[in-house]
């Protein structure tokens, strides 16, 4: 379905994730997070790109992985992104919802 | 999902008791507290029984799988007691487990209690099993009676569960 966000005409599936992440821009991202009550700052971006990085590579994401990154602390990830880390960075990133259990 | 409507409670927080360290319930405990965190939901592990032996900084690299008593292993019982037989259950499971990226308990300790998830050993069962708290994992949150344990399952959208 199509959402407007940042002014866009975005496809995102029923849960809000983007079904086409060539369309996501910074603007689409900040404005998920901000809905996600988030307030995007450098600390964010830098584990953003990450995760859109991994996610060009087709790299499966969990929690374990990027603790070990160097990116960001599971600790800090979990203080960025509190109401669950990895599902609401990557809705911002414009990437799927990762099907990881840990 | 994000709409909640009235009429439908969200798990707010998830407090799991250990009684076993048999690996798999111990990753079991684990996965569903870890889970939990993964979701924005608040969770909290109370280690009583065998279940300590998760904790035991001695012990905790040496949990094996159940290999007898267990038909899900599909080895017949008496094959299950032979000798090897769990250690080879245990490689065999730790492969797989390592394949999806699930790490090993202490890592796996670590990773729960940086992700904001409570680590109680039940205050009973150290004493049965005469244990100091510095045998115990470094990071533990504290020693609980059951009454403390209880205390913190206060709220609505609290959930318990035994394993």
């Amino acid at each position: 379905m199509q959402k407007v966000i940042a002014s866009l005409n975005i496809e995102v599936n029923d849960e809000g994730y983007l079904t086409d992440f060539s369309q996501w821009n910074k603007a689409i991202g900040e404005e998920i997070a901000l809905y996600e009550g988030i307030v995007m700052t450098d600390e964010h971006w830098k584990v953003i790109e990450y995760l859109q990085d991994q996610h060009r590579k087709n790299v499966p994401l969990s929690i374990r992985k990027i603790g070990k990154s160097g990116v960001v602390a599971i600790k800090d990830f979990y203080r960025l992104f509190p109401k669950g880390p990895l599902k609401i960075s990557s809705k911002i990133a414009g990437i799927p919802k990762p099907v990881s259990c840990v | 999902m994000n709409n909640h409507s009235d009429n439908k409670a969200p798990v707010k927080k998830m407090l799991l008791i250990l009684s076993k360290a048999t690996l798999e319930n111990v990753y079991a405990a684990f996965v569903l507290a870890n889970g939990a965190r993964m979701e924005g939901i608040e969770s909290e592990i109370f280690f009583t029984f065998f279940g300590l032996e998760a904790i035991n900084k001695k012990r905790m690299k040496n949990l094996h799988v159940a290999t007898v008593g267990n038909p899900a292993m599909h080895i017949p019982t008496m094959v299950g007691g032979l000798p090897g037989m769990e250690a080879l259950a245990t490689t065999m499971m730790k492969k797989e487990m390592d394949k999806l990226d699930i790490p090993e308990i202490e890592e796996f300790l670590y990773i729960l209690s940086a992700s904001g998830v409570k680590l109680w050993a039940c205050k009973l069962a150290m004493d049965m099993f005469h244990l100091e708290k510095e045998e115990l994992f470094d990071e533990l949150d504290g020693v609980l009676t059951v009454g403390d344990f209880y205390g913190r399952a206060e709220g609505d959208g609290t959930h318990l569960l035994f394993i």
